[in-house]
């Protein structure tokens, strides 16, 4: 469910880095917690974000809900997709409902974030 | 996020299992541990608009008021004219404070002369009972009944297909807001031609321990029609567009029918209630708020809470916001200065610290289903 390969926030967002450039997401667990997402709210191309620091949000039916920057850096590429088509977050959150790519400013943050054992831990702890 | 440690404090209704084991994601709704979703509540919400859907509402409580002078208590504590019923007839109603705001928003039907049934909302039960008994100088008897039945709600164009198949009685002769008692799968049920969507359907009451099998069944029996388990979230959504108060939300103890755009439920000409002299008061007066409907007409979505301001002054808060799923809008219900609240008028809601987006008050209902 969760990939090995991704690190993970507390708050339910995903990062897949590679080389300077991270893919930021929500997890499966946030977008079936949130159910049908109506609204995504992404940060500017070029803008900065701060690790930990709301950095946009995503709508659903019945609630808002914050986007946390897993890592600090600069906005590359958002998913525009998302503006025509909010629902696809609850289709393939973990894919092709990537959020952002950031340039990572300090690649170190990584290492804050949880693992993929770590945060199934943190949802199971969270929902059993 | 919900914490299922808590869950064991949290009253159940007899179709506890049943959720589960449909795979419902559970809330915390005003101490009762009911599903909000099963399918996902867009899916739910168009079952109920186009086909039709099943919810439990079981938490919600029943009062029955028996004796000779039943009607007279239900005249005087409920502001809607109950005298003008006939025997299995309902009417929408409420419980007033003297002040003339909301203890509740109910449901009276009448069973027989000497016999009344309310449905009452499930957070106030208990202080409805209480309400009703402390103001009973009648000769009458008022009976705490919730534990007596559940209540399932289909509701949906197919809704009387669905039940159809589960009674012997001829559904096609209760009008809307009229009521038979008989059968359903062979236990004694009522069978209300009423609902909290604005769509047709029916509302039954049967015994907690049919529940479950009268449940299944009835997923069954709507089963060729496309039918859907419903949860709270688009129980919420669909009375939202059909706009429908919900007690804690558009009504309360600060809020008379009135301010609620709901005059047609105050009949002074019946005599004496609970309330009387307050509201004749505020009706030759007149409101200084009242309900308004609006539509946002930019990107965001309100929310319950949020506030509203009309050119930079603060003018109220939102009192339910969603999207709505049938009519792909974002809509929301609102308290406004009396002379602010006509169609056309310009609000802004705060959808974030120091964000505005902009809306316009709205005809109302947002959604009339065609008969």
């Amino acid at each position: 469910m969760y990939p090995e390969d991704y690190r993970y926030t507390k708050e339910h967002e995903w990062i897949q880095v590679d080389g300077e450039i991270g893919t930021v997401g929500i997890t499966f667990h946030a977008q079936k917690e949130l159910g049908d997402i109506v609204y995504v709210e992404l940060p500017k191309v070029g803008s900065k974000v701060s690790a930990l620091k709301t950095m946009g949000s995503v709508e659903s039916v019945k609630a808002v809900s914050d986007l946390f920057a897993p890592v600090s850096g600069e906005v590359v590429e958002v998913n525009a997709e998302l503006n025509a088509q909010p629902e696809k977050l609850n289709q393939d959150p973990h894919g092709a409902a990537w959020l952002v790519k950031v340039r990572l400013a300090n690649p170190r943050e990584l290492d804050e974030l949880l693992t993929a054992a770590a945060y199934r831990a943190h949802v199971g702890a969270e929902t059993a | 996020m919900e914490s299922a440690g808590a869950t064991a404090t949290l009253e159940q209704t007899p179709l506890h299992a049943a959720h589960l084991a449909l795979g419902a994601k559970m809330v915390d709704f005003g101490g009762w541990h009911m599903p909000v979703e099963y399918s996902g509540i867009i899916d739910e919400h168009l079952a109920v608009r186009t086909r039709v859907g099943l919810f439990d509402v079981s938490h919600m409580g029943e009062i029955e008021i028996r004796g000779p002078q039943a009607l007279e208590l239900v005249e005087y504590v409920t502001p809607n004219a109950a005298s003008q019923l006939r025997d299995n007839q309902a009417q929408y109603s409420a419980l007033l404070y003297p002040q003339g705001a909301f203890v509740d928003d109910i449901l009276v039907h009448r069973v027989a002369a000497d016999h009344y049934f309310l449905c009452v909302n499930a957070s106030n039960q208990r202080k409805d009972h209480a309400w009703i008994a402390a103001n009973n100088r009648f000769d009458a008897e008022v009976q705490y009944a919730s534990e007596k039945y559940a209540q399932l709600a289909v509701q949906g164009p197919q809704a009387a297909a669905t039940v159809r198949k589960l009674t012997a009685t001829d559904l096609g002769s209760i009008a809307y807001y009229w009521f038979a008692r008989g059968e359903v799968l062979g236990t004694p049920a009522i069978l209300a031609h009423t609902g909290y969507t604005g769509e047709d359907g029916f509302e039954l009451y049967v015994p907690p321990e049919e529940a479950e099998r009268i449940w299944n069944a009835v997923l069954e029996a709507g089963a060729e029609f496309g039918i859907r388990p419903c949860g709270l979230g688009a129980r919420n959504t669909l009375r939202l567009e059909a706009k429908m108060a919900l007690y804690g939300h558009e009504i309360d103890a600060s809020v008379t029918p009135f301010e609620a755009g709901l005059g047609r439920i105050v009949k002074f000409e019946k005599g004496d209630f609970i309330g009387r002299d307050a509201l004749r008061q505020q009706k030759e007066q007149g409101v200084r708020r009242r309900l308004a409907g609006f539509e946002m007409r930019g990107r965001g979505i309100a929310r319950d809470g949020y506030l509203v301001s009309i050119g930079g002054e603060p003018a109220g808060f939102v009192t339910s916001g969603s999207p709505a799923p049938f009519l792909k809008k974002n809509i929301g219900l609102c308290y406004l200065p009396a002379d602010r609240a006509a169609v056309g008028q310009s609000i802004s809601i705060e959808v974030r610290k120091d964000q505005l987006a902009e809306a316009e008050v709205v005809r109302t209902p947002f959604y009339s289903r065609q008969r």
